[in-house]
This record gives structure tokens, sequence and C-alpha cells, in this order.
């Protein structure tokens, strides 16, 4: 009799089921970054000034992540409301441990290469200068930000899904939840980027922050998900 | 204590000598609150606010490490304890309402001082994002379901917004302390407090508490009721479904 | 050979009844959604090995019955006993001994037949075989196998759902109207695959709107009405 994979297994299959999903149908690629990137030349038309654009630089590129979160998040559980599969995955005995491991990840790595591409628009539309300093911060903040923002929107994008009145709910839990990652990541990208004259040390204290609530997140994440798909 | 009664009210005994208590407690904290207690050195009269403005933050926070508990103990009993369920809820509700309190009352004090109704410090910031955060509690709630169902889901939402509690604090006080100029509106509660204002706000406190352990009770029980005419329309549901067709034997 | 063996049966006692030949076991169950009740006190007993049929007009609770069989659902008053497992109490231990299909398929859009077949196999940790095995059981042909779900049709998405199911070689096959979308030749392809998996151990509870195929192949056949059984039919 075969034996039914763990959970490290099982976080892999699904992570990579994930992305093979969005490699094939492209939304985050062809959709979401779009989406962030015209964000982004809005703020200019919001903010219109270019000096105040320099400074907020950073500020801007986590809202735009976390606002594209919420899409992200959305997606992810779509595809399984789409045809029944998350229901199919409970009644499978698949470890809900693992769903919310493999999800999590298969967000966050899509996460990251938003908040990578947003980075860059960034540097271009805003005209910045960082230092060369300033780089292990900023794909360190990055990758705990994006881990945080990840588990959080796993945890309540499975609680809403196949919920009616999902597509407002989620933001509003979301986004007080992921108040502390806005504030940890923006301050660390300023001190990556030396944007309002702080140096690339400030922002370690940052990065530990979001180290924190990354942790944190997930270990509630998993305690919880399986209660919060459960219907 | 939360069981329905076939009486029409939610009260009992034990509820009212609670709201006695409270009544008295209120009494006394008016009398030393307007009256006996000094007005501050610095901001007059504006200072009495501070009694009302603190201890409401207190029993907010109390209020939600109420509800945390019981949405733990709802997840590991799978969902099965309506009662606990309940108080989660109650307590949840009457969180926000303290939460409301605390917010208006910082807004007024910061505009009677110093004419600025909000003034970004780390408290009142802290507590308008736990308010949102347990407005969103508490539209789980009120989402479709089964009770087992609605109780699970919101006791999911209360776990993890209680663990975000320390987080928020902690990377709001961070921001704050980024800006080095003097918080216009110091709502902690620092040690230099006199005597007389540290007992009146000790009073505060207790008589908030009592109003809390009061309403939750009579919130708790009122959800109750209902549960109870849901059940009771079940059987009316049933009796009528029964009625459709007549059930044939089985061969 | 036969893709649908079923797992080595655990001999676990059925505590109240003493039989480990029980199923499915409901007593007097009352399954509520919202404030109707879907089951009004049905009472079944479903020995395994069988192939059940359960029959009736919309709204009589075919479909409820089959997700609380599944652990889906719990019973809000009476019992629900499947494969052994109380329901109310704990439908853990059910997981992976039953395999559900309700109205949706539970695949992949953006998925290959072949990758979503692979994907379900493996949440058992069954292998390519056993993959392979059900692929061919439902005549799915190698080049449908590499076709991506949202471009089949509706009844290769279900045959496709099957071979998930079978491959996964649950004891408890639960299929809620598995014929809709399927052609005759399909129709009588799914049964002759149902009869083999029943014929193997595997107990299988199918609802259906085809009173008389059902009628035909079925060992046991239940009619509800209203949310209980209103006749019941065994050979």
């Amino acid at each position: 009799m075969s034996t039914p994979p763990g959970v490290v297994a099982t976080a892999r299959m699904i992570a990579a089921r994930d992305l093979r999903i969005e490699w094939r149908a492209r939304v985050v690629t062809n959709q979401v970054i779009p989406f962030a990137a015209v964000t982004m030349v809005l703020f200019a038309f919001a903010v219109d000034d270019t000096g105040a654009l320099g400074r907020l630089a950073p500020g801007l590129v986590w809202l735009t992540v976390m606002f594209s979160l919420l899409l992200c998040a959305q997606r992810a559980f779509a595809i399984e409301s789409a045809d029944g599969a998350l229901e199919a995955l409970r009644v499978a005995g698949v470890d809900p441990v693992g769903i919310f491991l493999g999800k999590a990840t298969a967000l966050a790595v899509q996460l990251f290469a938003l908040a990578a591409v947003m980075v860059l628009a960034a540097l271009i539309l805003y005209d910045l200068d960082p230092p060369a300093g300033g780089v292990v911060v900023l794909v360190t903040s990055a990758i705990c930000a994006t881990c945080a923002l990840a588990a959080t929107g796993t945890i309540y994008a499975g609680l809403a899904a196949g919920v009616s009145g999902r597509e407002t709910l989620l933001p509003l839990l979301v986004v007080p939840v992921v108040s502390p990652v806005l504030i940890g990541a923006t301050r660390a990208v300023e001190a990556a980027l030396g944007t309002g004259g702080t140096a690339v040390a400030d922002g370690w204290p940052w990065v530990g922050l979001l180290a924190v609530v990354a942790v944190a997140s997930a270990v509630v994440g998993a305690l919880t998900f399986g209660s919060a798909i459960r219907d | 204590m939360t069981t329905p009664t076939t009486s029409r009210s939610t009260g009992t005994r034990a509820t009212r000598v609670i709201g006695i208590a409270a009544i008295v407690m209120s009494a006394w904290l008016s009398l030393f609150g307007l009256v006996l207690s000094p007005a501050d050195v610095a901001q007059g009269d504006a200072v009495r606010i501070m009694y009302v403005h603190v201890p409401s933050v207190w029993l907010a926070y109390l209020a939600f490490i109420v509800t945390a508990i019981c949405s733990v103990w709802v997840l590991v009993a799978r969902g099965r304890v309506p009662g606990v369920d309940r108080v989660a809820g109650a307590s949840a509700e009457i969180g926000v309402v303290f939460m409301a309190v605390t917010l208006v009352s910082g807004m007024l004090w910061g505009r009677i001082t110093w004419g600025v109704y909000w003034q970004w410090d780390a408290r009142l910031t802290t507590t308008a994002l736990l308010f949102i955060t347990y407005i969103g509690y508490l539209a789980v709630r009120g989402l479709e379901g089964s009770p087992e169902q609605r109780a699970r889901r919101s006791a999911v939402v209360g776990v993890v917004a209680v663990a975000e509690i320390p987080l928020v604090h902690w990377s709001v006080r961070l921001w704050r302390s980024l800006h080095q100029e003097a918080t216009v509106l110091d709502t902690d509660l620092d040690v230099d407090i006199d005597g007389l204002m540290l007992f009146t706000l000790f009073v505060g406190v207790i008589a908030f508490t009592l109003w809390f352990v009061w309403f939750v009770l009579h919130r708790a029980r009122v959800m109750a009721l209902a549960a109870l005419v849901e059940e009771r329309s079940l059987d009316q549901a049933l009796a009528e479904r029964a009625a459709e067709v007549p059930a044939g034997g089985q061969n | 050979m036969t893709p649908f063996m079923t797992a080595d049966r655990p001999t676990t006692p059925d505590r109240d009844h003493g039989s480990t030949d029980a199923a499915v076991v409901l007593e007097a169950a009352v399954v509520v959604m919202g404030a109707f009740p879907a089951l009004a006190g049905v009472d079944l007993d479903v020995r395994r090995g069988t192939l059940v049929g359960l029959r009736g007009p919309n709204g009589a609770g075919k479909t409820t019955v089959l997700r609380l069989c599944a652990g889906l659902l719990r019973p809000d008053r009476g019992t629900a006993r499947v494969l052994g497992v109380d329901v109310a109490d704990d439908p853990a231990p059910l997981r992976r001994r039953v395999g559900y299909l309700g109205h949706s398929n539970g695949l992949y859009d953006d998925l290959t037949a072949l990758e979503n077949v692979t994907f379900w196999a493996s949440t058992v940790g069954a292998g390519c075989d056993d993959v392979d095995a059900a692929m061919a059981a439902m005549e799915i042909s190698d080049r449908l196998r590499d076709v991506r779900v949202r471009h089949l049709s509706a009844g290769q998405r279900r045959r496709v759902a099957l071979a998930g199911l079978v491959a996964r070689r649950c004891e408890l096959w639960l299929l809620d109207e598995p014929h809709t979308g399927l052609d005759v030749d399909a129709r009588d392809q799914l049964d002759r695959l149902l009869r083999a998996g029943a014929d193997s151990g595997a107990t299988v509870m199918l609802s259906s709107h085809d009173l008389d195929r059902v009628d035909a192949m079925v060992d046991h056949g239940v009619d509800l009405v209203a949310g209980r059984v209103s006749r019941e039919v065994r050979r």
C-alpha cells in the first residue's frame, strides 16, 4: 500500500502545482503586474512632485504590493473554487498544513517577483539613485515581507473562499493585519535606497521586525488553516 | 452562566448584583474624576478625559483577550462549544464599542488640549488599526452558514487578530520613535501621575470592567435565546417537511 | 487486471454494531442547511461491496446524503457511521478511504488531464502505474492526456475526474449524478466500471436521474422524498 505524502512533500507538491498553473495561465505576469505598474504611474499623477515622489517611493512600492496581494490571494483560491477542488482536497485527506504551506509558498514567490518588478519600476519612474550597499537589506526585507504577506493572504483567502461577498471581505480582513509589514518593509527599503537620508544599517531592525512577523504569520496560519477551509 | 432560560428577560441575580456594583463604581468614578482629583498643571481640567480614555482602552484589550481565549477553545473543540463561541462574539462586540470610546475620547482630548483631532501617536494609531481589525471579525461573524461554521470562521479571525496585536504595537511604536518630536498628546501612563489621579484611574478600570462583564453576560444570553429560537423553528421546519409526504414503510 | 482494487481493508471493529459488513449506517440523520432540513430523518444501512443507487426528485436530499457520507457534513441530529467512523465525532479517519465526486469535478483548468490525475493520485501516494491503469479504465486516450482540462468537454472532464477517483483506490465511492454530461456509450462504460468496482470490494453509492439505468444495475435501490427514505429495494 502506497504511503500518503507527509506535510513537506504535500507542500512541495502543491506549491509546484500552483506555480505551474500560474506559468500556464500567466495571470500574475499578464494582469497583476501591469495593474501594479500602472498604479505606480498613477501615484505620480496624484503626488505631482518629483522630489516628494522620490521620498515616497518605498511606501508607494509596498502599498502597490499590498494591493496586488489582495488580487493574487483571491486568484490563488479562485483556481480551487472554480471546480470544487478545495473541497476535494479536504475529502482526499490532504494535510491542511501542507496545503497552507504550499499555497503560501507559491503566493510568496509570485509576490516576490512582483515586488522586484515594482522596485525596478520605482527606480526608473521616480528617478532614484540607490547606494550599492543596500542590496542585501533590500532583498532580505523583501523576502521576509513577501512571506508575511503571503501567509496572511493565504489564511484569509482560504477562509473567504466559497463565501459570497469574499471580494469585499478579503481586503477588510487582510489590510489591517498586514499593517506591520507595510511599516517595516517601507522603512527597510528607505534605508536600503537611502531615500530621506537614512543609512543602510538603519534597515536591519526593520528586517528583524519583518522576520518576526513572517514567522508568526506562518505559525498561526499553519495552526488555523485547517479550521479556516473546513466547511 | 449562558444557558438559555425560559424566562423573558436575560437578567438574573448575578447580573443585577453586577449592574448595581457598576452603577455604584461609576458614581464613585464621576465623583473622583470630575470633582475630587486634581486638575493637571499643564492641561487643566482636560486631563479628566483620561479617566474615560485609559480604562476604555484597557477594557478593549481585555475584551479581545477574552475573545482570543474563547476562539482558541472553539478551534480546539472544532466549533462545537456554542456557549464559548457566544462569549467570544459578545466580548468582541463590547470590545469594539470600547475601542470606539477610546478613539473618540482620544480625539476630543487632543482637540481640547492642542487643537488637533489626530496626532498619529502610537496608542491612537494602534487603536484605530485594531478597531478596523475587529470590525472585520464582526463582519465574519455575520456571514451565512451554520452556527458551527460561523463559530469556526470567526475563531480563526479571532486568533489571527490577537496574534497581530503585539506586532502592530511594536511596529507602530518603532515607527513613531523615528519621529523625535515630543508627542503632543501623551496618553501613556507615566509614573509621575499624582497618587489621587492613579487611584481614580483604578476606580475607572474597576467600573468599566464591571460594565464589560454586565454587557457580555446580557449579550451572550440574548445570543443564546436567538439560538433557542432557531432550534424551535428547526423543529417546526422538520414537522412541515414530514407533512409534505408521509414516509412509507421500507420493504 | 482491476485498476480499482481497493486498499487492504483495515479490520476496525464497528464499535456499536458488532459487524464489519456495514459501509454506511445512518440512523434518523437530520442535516440542516441554513434553516432548511435537507435531511429530515434518514435511516440507511449499506453493506460493503454493494452498488447503491439513490433516486428522487430535485431537493429530495440525494446530494446531502452523499456529502454526509463523505464527511463533508455533520448530522445535526441522529447518527451517521461511515466505514466504522462516527461522522459527527471526527470525520478525519475517513479521509483517503472515501472518494467523492460531486457536481463539480475538482479539476484544475490549466493542468492537463494527466497532470490532474497524477496530482490526485499523489495525494494518497499512488504512483504512475495506478495513474496509467486508471486512465486506461476510463479510456482516456494518449492524445487526450496532454490536453489542458479547460479545453475538454463536460463529459471528458467527468471521465478525468473519475480517473482521479479510481487511481486513489478508495473503499467507498460517492458519485453525485455521474452520468450527467456523458453520452450513451460513456454511460455504459461508466456503469461497467462501477459494477467492476463493487465486485472487487469497493462500496459504490451514486445518485442519478436516469431511473431505468439505475434500476437495472444496482444491488440496493433507495428512493428519497422530502429528506427521508420512502422506499428501499435490495436485490
